[in-house]
């Protein structure tokens, strides 16, 4: 169907042809067109963010807890360039978000106009791909084309760079129609390649699967299937932070997260399999350690749905280039065909092996009566909130994201949101937002540090605004506790600008937004206090004064192999060599 | 385990398997990328170069395709085997590139590259840089009574000999056009 209309009202009749509802923007100069026709309108509810980073973070909030594609509207300029972090944050973490950037107008393109910023050029880096749209008439197919390129293939950010005058001109609409852009990635595996990974699963002795984001970004029926692949091989499996909750963290096969901060077992699984089947994972530096000691005597077989993540780290030995859920039903279904085989016996002496370094008990603590540890802040969080199916958490980036990723179980696919790829401090708070936005009577809590915090708290706004009851539970330990942890361990205990110095009384800068603000600092409280942030029909900061000086662990050093973990009251000192310290 | 990586008593012995992926020696690999010919594309495609520290030895472009608005990007790199095979990866990521062809493993190929070479002289030095010409059969496109321009096509390592035979002579200025390349055959 064609209709004329300005290219203001395009942008608001596309997003609603693509079934959007909700979208994340502030307002300026260049982008009043559009905010024009948002406001004559009731369909698409625009949020109104505090700055524009928080839309993003907000979107990719959004997206990751829906499935949907996270749409943010902001103007040129400043507009534009405050999305960069969120967008390379949507980047590594494969987030389908679109961002729509008003420009100033084509004739005054390059000529140094008020808020005017090369947007394109800036964000073809952190983009997946983007466009700046110069005729109106070519508009609608550029909006469906980008939600096209977000949502196929791996998914990731677009933008659409809109100059102000193509706002206002009139040009023919058209509505959506099957994609005839040459864009269309390989989703099926090749059969000759499942049919080899199945037999090596048939055979192996110590099996591990390491699962990774794409499992939860290729949808929920991707998680299903990985649940009754493990569950029927009856294959342990560990996941990056990423992929957690992809497989049900009360699931018999479970070993916890793997990686620099991962469970002993898990890594160990890691290091000592002899198949490893990596589903949507990359290999990431935090996983490997040591690329030469990484797990050296196994087979490795890597599904990814992009090419170029085979071989970029690791040799992929059985190489499946694919959808995850379309590659695990076609494991399934060969597997069975061919009688359901493993080698059970294996399989015992493989889970004898896992439960012995289970009993290491690695996320062992030294409890105290006086003070709140983090970890048992988090314990309690999860034996309180655990059973709320509608439970979601979103997190910040530091060692409290480390402790909640490591107390904290994931029964369920996109209930955890976090910064993964880019660590970006200041993405929880807006992302709880948009969490909430796509699940309204959810418990949506961010864990976070009160660094982190501090980075995004103009959203507190937003919150109250559009009275959203995220719950900002923060460990404060009033220090950047990751790098002051790194500083101990390789700094000789030199801590340059790692403590957070005139911290705001948190109550009060709740109670300033008009939210509710609790402080707890007694171990003895802490239940009470977590019920009451639950059960507030509003937004929450909680000022959780914890122990400031606790270590993250386990800890694989950087530049060491995974059997080279680092345990609870490890002796840490010099651990890190000068070869490991170049890393991050 | 020796050099090559090869299992000791292992019987599968391909060509493929004697090439560790993982090699650190540098080859020199010609690509051609077929882009879709819109704004930016370019810049895409250096960008990705520039951003992941790969190398560029050259770079040609031109739309080759009027009607499909399609271009072709001739790119000599060089990188070890795992950073090519990234290459090849990476580029087909782009959104707007549709082929990726590794000229140098697809098969027998063809380089030329176009050069200008503008060479100041006199005497017998302008006989000899003439005669030089002949042999290389570059063409005398431009003369003065003291100067000569000569344009040579061929591949990159003739334009290298010609240059390094004019230098002497009074070579002043040298414009190259990159490599453009095509697989042999049909």
């Amino acid at each position: 169907m064609k209709r004329e209309m300005t290219g203001a009202k395009m942008v608001v009749q596309a997003l609603k042809d693509q079934g959007v509802d909700t979208i994340f923007g502030y307002p300026g100069g260049a982008a009043l067109p559009i905010y024009d026709e948002i406001f004559q309108q009731n369909d698409i509810r625009h949020i109104l963010v505090r700055h524009e980073q928080g839309a993003v973070h907000a979107a990719e909030g959004y997206a990751r807890s829906t499935g949907k594609v996270g749409v943010v509207l902001v103007t040129s300029g400043p507009g534009a360039t405050n999305t960069v972090t969120g967008l390379t944050d949507a980047l590594l973490d494969s987030i389908p978000i679109l961002v729509i950037t008003a420009q100033v107008p084509t004739f005054l393109i390059g000529s140094d106009a008020f808020q005017e910023a090369d947007t394109v050029g800036i964000t073809r880096p952190c983009t997946k791909h983007n466009w700046l749209v110069k005729d109106t008439n070519a508009l609608s197919g550029v909006i469906h084309e980008a939600f096209h390129v977000a949502t196929h293939g791996r998914p990731g950010p677009v933008l659409i760079d809109l100059p102000k005058d193509v706002q206002f001109a009139t040009g023919t609409y058209e509505a959506p129609k099957p994609s005839t852009s040459h864009y269309q990635p390989r989703v099926k595996g090749d059969m000759e390649e499942i049919t080899e990974l199945v037999a090596a699963i048939e055979k192996a002795k110590r099996p591990v699967f390491y699962t990774g984001g794409g499992v939860i970004n290729s949808g929920p029926a991707a998680s299903q299937l990985l649940t009754e692949l493990v569950d029927a091989t009856n294959i342990p499996v560990t996941s990056t932070l990423m992929g957690l909750g992809a497989y049900p963290a009360s699931g018999k096969n479970w070993l916890g997260m793997l990686g620099m901060h991962g469970l002993y077992e898990a890594n160990l699984a890691m290091h000592g399999c002899d198949l490893m089947i990596n589903i949507g994972a990359r290999f990431d530096d935090r996983i490997t350690g040591r690329i030469d000691a990484f797990s050296p005597k196994s087979i490795k077989a890597h599904i990814d749905i992009d090419p170029s993540s085979i071989n970029k780290v690791i040799k992929a030995d059985i190489p499946i280039v694919g959808d995850v859920g379309h590659v695990l039903e076609d494991i399934l279904k060969v597997w069975k065909s061919r009688g359901r085989k493993t080698d059970t016996e294996a399989l015992v002496k493989w889970h004898r092996q896992i439960d012995e370094w289970r009993k290491v008990n690695c996320l062992a603590y030294t409890a105290s009566e006086t003070s709140i540890k983090p970890q048992y802040a988090l314990q309690r969080l999860e034996a309180l909130t655990k059973d709320r199916k509608d439970r979601f958490i979103t997190t910040e980036v530091g060692q409290h994201q480390m402790w909640a990723a490591q107390f904290l179980g994931f029964e369920q696919p996109n209930h955890w949101m976090t910064s993964g790829g880019l660590g970006t401090m200041g993405y929880g708070f807006p992302a709880s937002i948009g969490v909430q936005m796509g699940h309204p009577d959810a418990l949506v809590i961010n864990v976070a540090g009160e660094a982190s915090w501090l980075m995004n708290m103009q959203e507190m706004g937003t919150a109250v605004q559009y009275r959203l009851p995220v719950k900002q539970f923060i460990l404060n330990n009033e220090r950047l506790g990751m790098v002051r942890q790194w500083q101990e361990l390789l700094h000789g205990e030199r801590y340059s600008q790692s403590w957070s110095e005139a911290l705001p009384d948190f109550v009060k800068l709740a109670e300033a937004f008009g939210a509710k603000g609790i402080l707890c600092k007694d171990p003895k409280d802490l239940d009470d206090a977590i019920m009451e942030m639950i059960n507030h029909d509003g937004p929450v900061i909680f000022d959780c004064l914890v122990e400031k000086h606790e270590n993250c662990l386990p800890m694989i050093p950087s530049g060491k192999a995974h059997n080279e973990i680092l345990l609870g009251n490890a002796q840490t000192q010099d651990i890190i060599d000068t070869k490991g310290s170049v890393l991050v | 385990m020796n050099a090559l990586q090869i299992k000791k008593g292992a019987t599968k012995h391909s060509a493929y398997n004697l090439r560790p992926t993982f090699s650190e020696i540098e080859e020199r690999h010609t690509l051609a990328v077929l882009v879709e010919n819109e704004p930016g594309v370019l810049a895409r495609v250096i960008g990705l170069f520039s951003g992941r520290g790969y190398n560029i030895e050259s770079l040609t472009v031109a739309e080759v395709d009027h009607t499909g608005h399609l271009s072709r990007i001739t790119i000599v790199t060089k990188g070890t085997p795992q950073v090519i095979e990234q290459i090849k990866a990476q580029l087909g990521r782009i959104i707007p590139v549709h082929e990726v062809h590794d000229l140098t493993v697809e098969g027998p190929s063809v380089e030329r590259e176009l050069a200008m070479m503008k060479v100041v002289c006199d005497g017998d030095k302008r006989v000899e840089a003439l005669r030089l010409a002949d042999i290389f059969r570059a063409n005398v496109v431009d003369t003065t009574l003291h100067s000569f321009i000569f344009e040579l096509t061929g591949a990159p390592e003739k334009i290298d000999a010609f240059a390094d035979l004019m230098r002497p002579l009074g070579l002043s200025e040298l414009a190259r056009t990159g490599v453009a390349a095509l697989s042999r055959g049909e």
